[in-house]
């Protein structure tokens, strides 16, 4: 089974997961995402590919505590074993000569567009990138995203990083200051996704989101992931999970993400009763 | 995609019927009773648990034949000269040779007379539609109306060999020092592996899902086939000497063209119809509507049966419309009884009679008390304000000329339309074939419906070494049609391999 290398709490309620994963990682692109179950009984979780190293021969994500499984990931050390890590999944993102490429990440997202800055820098775009949390000691990998953009500015709720709007307010400043901007990939929660795509629409400015519907198999098979793009019915696992931001359906997507939460809560409540009594 | 019920049999193996036939204890059992006799004797029921206790669990309906009922139905059998069932099974099981061991009450020889021909008897035993194959042309049915047990048959000698502990590995050849790697841990997959290991040939099977079985696990539900039954025959492949990669997905983790740079040199791929179909009606994307295969696969693969012990969870409804009337229709709508539906109706467009799922299976579900909507078609979904579905409108259907598959066409009947609450719909309207593989092998062949193309005669596609059998193929048939490709398949690729420098 997939041994765990490296499991750490990044910020509170993020998690870094690097995991042995030769294959995996030999395959792995930008923008594509792995399956994992925490245990036997565990749900299988799609998590985004943060990073990888072919050469060690590991994958990582970076991951949110959210429900059951999330939080049983969040709880295995080092040396623990998962039984599954399925991957890579989905179709890598778009990665050409652009011009000026304008990403907006938060949440585990910071983590997931850290491949996606990497190769549209080493692909000769302009890259400027915007992170966004809830408070300054919320953001992580700032000093990689610094290390590859050729602009970061960030978005908070506490004024700590200069401004307390959400997405859209910062997302609309930059674009204009760097206008002509080519394309905007937003990664994070579905809401920044959809802030970010509402942001662009009245611009023309293509916009790459990264969609996160609940999914079983992850590649292809229950239709669970499905999701509506371009008037179109899409499996997010095989046809993406990269969609056109201005084409979905967010409704649709808001509200088959919620598909389970009663369910979900009554399974936290069991867990924790049982692990934190 | 071919559909062969009834086929010619090879001279070899029209050989290996009749030595079977000349054996004196066949003749010396033949003439113990008349045929007359053995036509007098009726048919034995299998004896099944009581439906309204039955549809409150997951335990498997059919109990199994006890050893007398077994010798008792096997003397139905007429021990024909020229046995016709044989030409209506996918896998030309020699069937009078099995039988004929359970009357000897040489139950394991039994067993092993089946794995001559089926690695998976015990499986095929359960899930097999024999009443359209070998059931279907069995004499004794065209003499009395009521055909040899053989499905059951089937499943008691391969029951009796595993409850026997005696589970025997053949002697293997030396290896070949050849590799082959197969595709899809299904039907077709796990065939083609126990065929080509006792040939000798080093097999690793890769599944993309981390249990083996494909449809197997994910689909079909433990009251029909425990996965008991899965993991012995899936143990028996491992002491065989395959190896099984689960989490590996070809086409991601690896393609074709790497295996083959790792070695592998004949390929088989099993990958299945693992893509649901849906019918492209409004309200389709509700929160309640799921595809069959979602919904088997949170509830057989994931227990979510078993909520909240395991993680993953299933809606439960008070109304479940399970549209179709195939196999995993009828699959669906009982496992919605199971998990507590008050109502659980399959809605099928056409008529009783062009149904595709199994006889016994519908009889189950009737006795299980689920309801049937026939001739009638959902034709929109409606929601409430959270976006979960809550009603269906549907309309009744005539029935016209027969159509390609020879089945009458379901026409609309304007103005029948009427609505239904329902809090769970279950789309159970077939499978196409995954494009997983055909996207990753540039020079894969691929017909009008993804499946990929073979030459039916030997399962070969258009790229020297690789095969294809199973769903992925045929876009949605049965376990043993699947294993019959595998068997073709499988005797090619020993061919292919043997050939090979």
């Amino acid at each position: 089974m997939p041994k765990i290398l490296e499991r750490r709490r990044l910020v509170p309620n993020l998690h870094l997961i690097e995991i042995e994963a030769p294959e995996v990682a030999r395959k792995c692109r930008p923008g594509q995402f792995v399956i994992v179950m925490p245990d036997e009984k565990g749900e299988r979780i799609p998590l985004s590919i943060a990073d990888w190293d072919a050469g060690k021969g590991s994958v990582t994500a970076v991951f949110l505590v959210v429900g059951t499984s999330t939080r049983k990931l969040a709880a295995l050390e080092a040396g623990a074993e998962v039984p599954v890590f399925v991957g890579p999944l989905g179709r890598a993102s778009e990665i050409a000569q652009f011009g000026t490429v304008v990403l907006a990440a938060g949440c585990f997202g910071i983590g997931a567009l850290w491949p996606v800055a990497r190769a549209l820098k080493a692909t000769g775009n302009r890259v400027v990138a915007l992170l966004d949390a809830k408070a300054d000691y919320l953001v992580y990998w700032k000093d990689r995203y610094l290390s590859v953009c050729d602009k970061v500015a960030f978005s908070s709720r506490d004024y700590a990083l200069g401004s307390k709007e959400f997405v859209p307010g910062p997302l609309e400043a930059l674009l204009k200051a760097e206008t002509p901007v080519a394309r905007v990939i937003a990664v994070g929660c579905t809401y920044l996704m959809y802030a970010s795509s509402q942001a662009t629409r009245p611009l023309g400015i293509k916009t790459i989101v990264s969609l996160n519907p609940i999914m079983v198999d992850g590649t292809g098979m229950c239709g669970s992931c499905r999701c509506t793009a371009g008037g179109k019915t899409k499996f997010a696992c095989v046809d993406g999970p990269d969609f056109d931001g201005h084409e979905v359906d967010w409704d649709e997507l808001f509200t088959r993400r919620k598909s389970y939460f009663d369910d979900e809560i009554r399974s936290l409540c069991q867990w924790e009763e049982r692990e934190l009594p | 995609m071919a559909e062969d019920k009834k086929k010619e049999l090879d001279p070899d193996e029209k050989a290996r019927l009749r030595a079977g036939f000349e054996l004196e204890w066949r003749g010396e059992l033949r003439k113990a009773l008349p045929a007359k006799e053995r036509m007098k004797i009726a048919r034995k029921k299998m004896p099944e648990r009581p439906p309204d206790v039955r549809n409150r669990d997951f335990k498997e309906v059919n109990l199994g034949l006890t050893p007398e009922m077994a010798q008792e139905e096997a003397r139905r059998c007429l021990d024909c000269a020229n046995p016709q069932c044989v030409t209506g099974c996918p896998v030309s099981i020699d069937i009078p040779g099995f039988v004929k061991l359970i009357e000897a009450g040489r139950f394991l020889e039994a067993a092993w007379k089946l794995k001559e021909t089926n690695s998976l008897p015990a499986i095929c035993g359960r899930v097999c539609p024999q009443e359209s194959q070998c059931e279907e042309v069995c004499a004794l049915k065209k003499a009395t109306g009521v055909s040899v047990g053989i499905g059951n048959l089937e499943r008691f000698a391969a029951d009796f060999e595993r409850g026997s502990g005696s589970l025997e590995i053949p002697p293997l050849p030396p290896p070949s020092g050849k590799k082959a790697a197969i595709i899809g841990a299904g039907p077709a997959g796990l065939t083609v592996a126990g065929d080509l290991a006792k040939l000798g040939h080093k097999v690793t099977i890769f599944e993309a899902l981390h249990e083996s079985g494909g449809v197997l696990i994910y689909g079909i539900p433990e009251f029909r086939l425990p996965k008991a039954i899965l993991k012995a025959e899936v143990e028996y492949l491992r002491r065989l000497g395959v190896e099984i990669r689960t989490s590996f997905v070809v086409g991601l983790t690896a393609t074709i063209e790497d295996l083959r740079a790792d070695g592998y040199e004949a390929f088989f791929i099993g990958s299945g119809a693992g893509l649901p179909n849906f019918m492209k009606i409004p309200g389709e994307n509700l929160v309640g509507v799921y595809s069959a295969n979602e919904y088997l696969t949170r509830v057989n693969l994931m227990r979510a049966y078993a909520f909240p012990e395991y993680d993953t969870p299933v809606m439960k409804a008070k109304t479940a419309a399970v549209i179709g009337g195939g196999n995993v229709a009828m699959d669906s709508v009982r496992t919605a009884k199971r998990l507590g539906a008050e109502r659980a109706v399959i809605v099928y467009r056409r008529s009783p009679t062009e149904m595709p799922a199994r006889i016994e299976e519908i009889h189950h579900a009737e006795e299980e008390g689920i309801e049937f909507q026939l001739l009638t078609t959902p034709v929109r979904y409606f929601g409430d304000e959270y976006g979960h579905v809550r009603a269906m409108e549907c309309q009744k259907m005539g029935l016209g000329e027969p159509d390609a598959s020879g089945r009458r066409r379901p026409i609309p009947i304007e103005g029948s339309e009427y609505t239904m609450d329902v809090d769970l719909v279950v789309c159970a309207i077939g499978q196409s074939p995954n494009p997983l593989i055909p996207q990753t092998t540039p020079g894969l062949k691929v017909g009008k419906w993804g499946n990929v193309e073979v030459d039916w005669t030997t399962m070969a596609t258009d790229i020297p070494g690789i095969y294809a059998g199973g769903d992925i193929v045929r876009g949605g048939a049965t376990v043993i049609l699947a294993m019959g490709d595998a068997r073709i398949a499988a005797a090619q690729m020993d061919k292919y391999l043997k050939g090979l420098r």
